[in-house]
């Protein structure tokens, strides 16, 4: 698979979850595990440029697949326009959750480019952050959302 | 212009925003083996027989080890008064005493490998019955700790006598269940250890370095000269990562024993039953006053569930003691505290440790009694304030409150949240019947921070280059360490904020510290770094003064410039990095707190509850967060802003649940439904600032606050929503079944005149 | 959250599937998105020897107008239903049904297929079919046979397709744009509902279907006889825990869910 536009070719056993062959096999750590079942979605990354949770998806799963994680974000070192939002708008904490959190608000600028607070709110319900109250989230997400729509 | 106060964004954003951070588990640990434990799966059994033979014989297995085989004395307790045979052991013994306890333990040589040597450990259980209820436990029917004769861990008993409200016109009572919760850091619980043959170097997922290393030391029979302690990016603890917990230990002495580098991290479903639990009271409070909203007399029964061993919650009910009268000036108090193991997760500190549950109880029980005489809670709670000019006040429960404005914080609060028409919008849907009721929630409350009192440590040190190394002894998961204390530096020092360097978590390179805890870390560790920085350029100025050929008594900082200069000839100056040249330039602190700090707060919620459904949703929570003088308001709005969430969430969402059996019915993030984005709302934040007299920044703890005082403001507010349908009160969490059930079983309201 | 081992195969298209699911017998589990099965494995609650992937046969991913009704490829995501054009012009329903599964990374993977095939009462697109008299077609090594949705699904998690058999279309007739509410309760936006209620007037009729009110989505017969009988809203809600099982868990006693189900008919009803 590409991951972050390299190509990766590992042997794993079939039981290797996405995130462990991104932490693991390709040593991309930014993507994190933070539950067992699906619900935080501190592993989301992008598989084909959308949003999905590498916890719920075997890495053969995703062979062939284009696969963009946190380290991968950024175009050199100028940031994504959500990265330099967190920033600004202090959306982050701890940072556990925020390689996830960076990758769904991603995603769901890429399929609903003006969004609303509500539209912003709903989008990151896969999202569980323990620290910010999501306030900055939203409000970084939202930010991020004029910044990309003033430069297209 | 000095950057105290100012929104200055975060230095540790960076690294978090395009790699992730380095957090244990991201840890390269070349040849390092994988531990996982083998867990009880019942509440509370003899252990028949533990057979680990097929699990040593599956690939990769390196070690199986039982307590039998692993040589670690029990935790030491938490307090003198509690029984000694109520030890915990690091590994169960002969007994299991809820579901999560440690039974075993595999080294393997890959994750997966040690997963499934792990399920290969057979364990036979001769089931005992399980105490899961406090109330139950008291009778002592069950007993955890047979020898010890009692469930009782700790006690502190009421000395109130009969005539405790004897002179009030008006006694209100409620029970309130304060119930369970788990503080679910993002990341869960995760530890490396390598020994080598003299040292062991341990990678702790801690708020509490130093701490852990006295732990670790003591554990494995070290000086704490042999354990260095390591802690990189800690992803949240909010008091749960505050102690040092047996899997840590076992990993450290797993290091030593086999002299190879060892690595764990736990599953969720592990950490929701084996970190620690918080809150867990059960309480009955009784206020007393007069008719015209006078309050006269508080007691308050504690009764505080423990978990299986009697560990970090043991003195949680001191806290709740000492904070029990809140910011209300009553003449009598009383606290009754008796703490009861249970066959259940131990519980710890948990954002605010103690002073929540007593602001939980007493704001609750304050909008009783206002409904009780008929008189606006907001007003009732004016009229019992304690009145600015009485600072320092000491309460009948000998907390010895700093500084406070509370009357001030109330009435901001209700200007910004538009009280009045608040209350207008309410009566109208009141009068039309509607389906979706409003309603609003006050709670005020006065929190301790650093209550421990402990020292800090600071240092700093400028470099030959001019930027500079600052060292705490508090350790971040989150708050802004490197950024609140570099912004200390550089407006003392004129060293540009980015040239500063903050280092934390690191034994070996910070000599002491007491970690973060009880929102010290400011108004303790930046105070400790304040400190340093004011020898330093006493040093500096020494130095500059050699320099220029002046003396040191003539020559000053210019802050601005980051330069001195002999006062007068500012062009003739010493850059820092001229004056770092000849030689190290460094000072190092410790802050001696002359005593805690007590920040305050008014909080107003607005909720709409569905009265068909029973469902409620958070509209509106207005905060007036007081914890005195502001380095970053950044960083403080993000504090309260999680604190919100957080407390909001006890009062509507979260409960860690057993069912009878003491199994866990909520060990994992979709049962334990912490919400997400889309079950708050944007808060609204009210800037004040009292500053403490007792600390050179003015700076009291933010941490816990938002905590504190949101859980009773929305717990209020939903049973305000109610009020008018005959509803008293409702247990948390305010789930829409507990809303629909507190709504059937109200009385029905008195038919108004004319229908 | 490491699953146990297994053995991994990919089927490239219905055929092949059909073939290594007969080849593997009892032992093989099919992986469409992994939404429902992933998560199962994690907690190792299912352990199957072998995995056969199907993720990959694209030619089972669709939505068309089949003229009198539409057909919708097993392997259709819950995405692209929310997105579907032709669902907006012909079965509105289903498409802001879809939109209400999981969370947006779940509808990115999770196909309706797998949905259907899990048979979780408490999901929300098999109310929606069966609300719609959906009929599914479905593949074995014996041939093709189609089952209405009102005979699918069994009993909890328990369904009429049989272990060497593979889900291949739905169909569901053509319900226009609108004309259709669906109340979802539940705690979080992410989470499952408590109970779901979907009103939908098809071809003249007034369709009710219930989320996790018993072992298999259900539709409330009472209710919609009610209303074809001519009774009000209200009366006919008043009916809508009729004939239903509904389970006890943490969020919810059935004494709760049945009133739950009542007012959330009435509000749907209301709202059509």
């Amino acid at each position: 698979m590409t991951v972050n536009g390299t190509a990766h070719d590992h042997d794993v056993e079939p039981r290797t979850l996405l995130v462990q062959y991104l932490r693991e096999a390709c040593g991309l750590t930014g993507t994190k595990v933070g539950c067992d079942t699906s619900s935080c979605g501190a592993c989301t990354v992008l598989v084909d440029g959308e949003s999905v949770k590498s916890c719920t998806m075997f890495a053969a799963q995703a062979d062939g697949a284009s696969v963009t994680t946190i380290e991968g974000l950024a175009d050199g070192d100028r940031w994504h326009p959500v990265q330099q939002a967190f920033h600004e708008h202090h959306g982050l904490q701890c940072g556990y959750c925020t390689a996830g959190m960076v990758m769904a608000a991603v995603s769901l600028l890429d399929e609903v480019p003006e969004p609303t607070e509500r539209d912003v709110r709903l989008g990151l319900e896969g999202n569980l952050c323990r620290c910010t109250g999501y306030h900055n989230i939203v409000k970084a997400v939202l930010a991020a959302a004029e910044t990309m729509r003033a430069a297209r | 212009m000095s950057i105290l106060g100012t929104r200055v964004l975060r230095a540790e954003d960076a690294r978090l925003l395009t790699t992730g951070g380095t957090f244990i588990d991201g840890l390269a640990l070349p040849d390092a083996l994988h531990v996982a434990f083998v867990r009880s799966p019942v509440a509370h059994a003899r252990i028949e027989s533990v057979d680990t033979t097929a699990a040593r014989s599956r690939p990769g297995v390196v070690a199986v080890l039982t307590a039998g085989d692993v040589d670690l004395p029990p935790e030491p307790r938490s307090h003198r008064r509690v029984p000694d045979a109520m030890e915990r052991p690091r590994i169960a013994r002969d007994v299991v005493r809820f579901v999560g306890e440690v039974v075993a333990v595999v080294v393997a040589g890959s994750r997966a490998q040690a997963a499934d040597a792990a399920e290969a450990v057979v364990v036979e259980y001769d089931p005992l019955p399980a105490v899961v209820d406090p109330e139950a436990a008291r009778r002592d029917e069950v007993l955890l700790f047979p020898d010890a004769g009692t469930n009782v861990a700790f006690s502190m008993p009421s000395r109130a006598g009969d005539d405790f409200f004897a002179g009030c016109e008006v006694v209100v009572e409620q029970r309130i269940v304060n119930q369970r919760v788990a503080p679910c850091p993002l990341e869960v619980r995760a530890a490396a250890a390598r020994w080598d043959g003299r040292r062991l170097t341990q990678w702790a997922c801690t708020q509490n370095p130093h701490g852990t290393r006295a732990g670790l030391a003591a554990a494995l029979g070290l000086d704490t000269g042999a354990v260095r302690v390591v802690t990189p990016d800690v992803g949240g603890g909010f008091g749960a990562k505050h102690g040092t917990y047996p899997e840590e230990v076992i990993v450290a002495w797993l290091a030593r024993r086999l002299a190879r580098p060892v690595r764990w991290v736990e599953t969720r479903g592990e950490s929701m039953c084996a970190l620690g639990h918080g809150r867990a009271q059960v309480q009955v409070a009784r206020l007393g006053g007069t008719r015209d909203g006078r309050l006269l007399a508080y007691r308050l029964e504690v009764l505080q569930d423990v978990g299986a061993y009697p560990s970090g919650a043991t003195l949680l009910p001191y806290m709740t003691r000492m904070m029990a009268s809140g910011v209300y000036d009553i003449p009598a108090v009383d606290v009754d505290v008796v703490d009861v193991v249970t066959n259940t997760t131990p519980v710890e500190a948990y954002r605010g440790a103690g002073r929540p549950e007593a602001t939980a109880a007493l704001e609750r029980v304050v909008d009783r009694f206002a409904a009780e005489i008929g008189l606006d809670p907001a007003e009732v709670r004016r009229r019992n304030l304690v009145a600015p000019d009485r600072f320092p006040f000491t309460t009948p429960t000998k907390a010895t409150y700093d500084s406070g404005a509370y009357e001030a914080a109330l009435d901001r609060v209700l200007e910004a949240a538009g009280y009045p028409r608040l209350r207008a919008e309410q009566a109208a849907r009141r009068d039309r019947g509607d389906t979706r009721q409003l309603g609003i929630g006050l709670s005020m409350y006065v929190e301790i921070t650093n209550p421990g009192g402990e020292p800090e440590y600071g240092s700093v040190e400028v470099r030959a280059d001019g930027t500079a190394v600052a060292r705490t002894g508090t350790s971040a998961h989150g708050q802004g360490h490197d950024t609140a204390f570099a912004m200390i530096v550089s407006a003392a020092t004129g060293i540009p904020f980015e040239a500063i360097e903050v280092r934390h978590g690191d034994t070996d390179d910070v000599p002491r510290g007491h970690g973060t805890g009880g929102s010290r870390s400011l108004q303790a560790g930046g105070s400790a770094i304040s400190g340093a920085v004011d020898l330093l350029i006493e040093r500096a100025r020494e130095r500059a003064a050699e320099l220029l050929e002046a003396n040191p008594g003539d020559v000053v900082i210019d802050p601005g410039r980051g330069v001195f200069h002999v006062a007068g000839t500012p062009a003739l100056a010493r850059s820092w990095a001229e004056l770092a040249r000849p030689g190290p330039l460094a000072a190092e602190y410790d802050f001696e707190p002359p005593g805690a700090t007590f920040p305050f707060g008014a909080h107003l919620a607005v909720v709409e509850v569905d009265t068909e459904t029973g469902r409620v949703e958070l509209v509106r929570h207005v905060a007036c967060d007081d914890a005195g003088t502001v380095l970053n308001p950044l960083l403080f709005d993000g504090q309260v802003h999680g604190g919100i969430a957080q407390g909001a969430a006890q009062a509507l969402f979260e409960e860690f649940v057993y069912d009878a059996d003491g199994n866990p019915r909520t060990a994992n993030l979709a049962d334990y439904a912490f919400p997400s984005a889309a079950e708050l709302p944007s808060f609204e934040r009210v800037p004040m600032e009292t500053p403490t007299p007792l600390n050179p920044l003015g700076a009291k703890g933010v941490g816990e606050a938002g905590t504190i005082g949101a859980t009773p403001a929305v717990h209020n507010a939903v049973v305000d929503a109610l009020a008018h349908l005959g509803v008293r009160h409702v247990d948390m969490p305010c789930t829409p079944e507990h809303v629909w059930l507190a709504l059937r079983s109200a009385a029905p309201p008195p038919a108004r005149a004319g229908e | 959250m490491i699953p146990a081992a297994f053995d991994y195969v990919r089927a490239d298209s219905a055929e092949a599937a059909i073939g290594l699911v007969a080849e593997h017998g009892d032992e093989a589990k099919l992986l469409a998105g992994g939404m429902s099965l992933i998560p199962l494995m994690k907690l190792r609650l299912a352990t199957p020897a072998v995995i056969v992937d199907i993720g990959r046969v694209r030619d089972l991913s669709y939505v068309r107008d089949a003229g009198d009704h539409l057909a919708i490829g097993a392997l259709t995501r819950h995405r692209d239903l929310e997105t579907s054009d032709v669902l907006a012009r012909d079965c509105g329903v289903l498409r802001a049904v879809a939109a209400q599964v999981g969370d947006n990374q779940v509808r990115h993977r999770g196909t309706i297929g797998g949905s259907v095939a899990h048979g979780d009462p408490a999901s929300d697109l098999p109310a929606a079919l069966v609300a719609l008299d959906a009929t599914f077609v479905v593949r074995g090594p014996g041939g093709e046979r189609t089952v209405a949705a009102t005979d699918f699904f069994r009993g909890f998690l328990e369904t009429a397709l049989g272990p060497d058999e593979l889900l291949c279309e739905i169909r569901v007739p053509k319900s226009g744009p609108n004309g259709y509410a669906y109340e979802k309760f539940n705690r979080r936006a992410q989470d499952w509902a408590i109970v779901g209620a979907l009103a939908a007037r098809v071809g003249g009729t007034t369709r009710v279907a219930l989320v996790n009110m018993g072992p298999v989505p259900l539709r409330a017969a009472a209710v919609e006889e009610a209303l074809a009988a001519g009774g009000s809203v209200p009366d006919a809600a008043a009916l809508a825990a009729e004939g239903t099982e509904p389970p006890h868990d943490l969020n919810a006693s059935p004494e709760y869910r049945e009133h739950l189900a009542r007012v959330l008919v009435r509000r749907a009803l209301e709202a059509l």
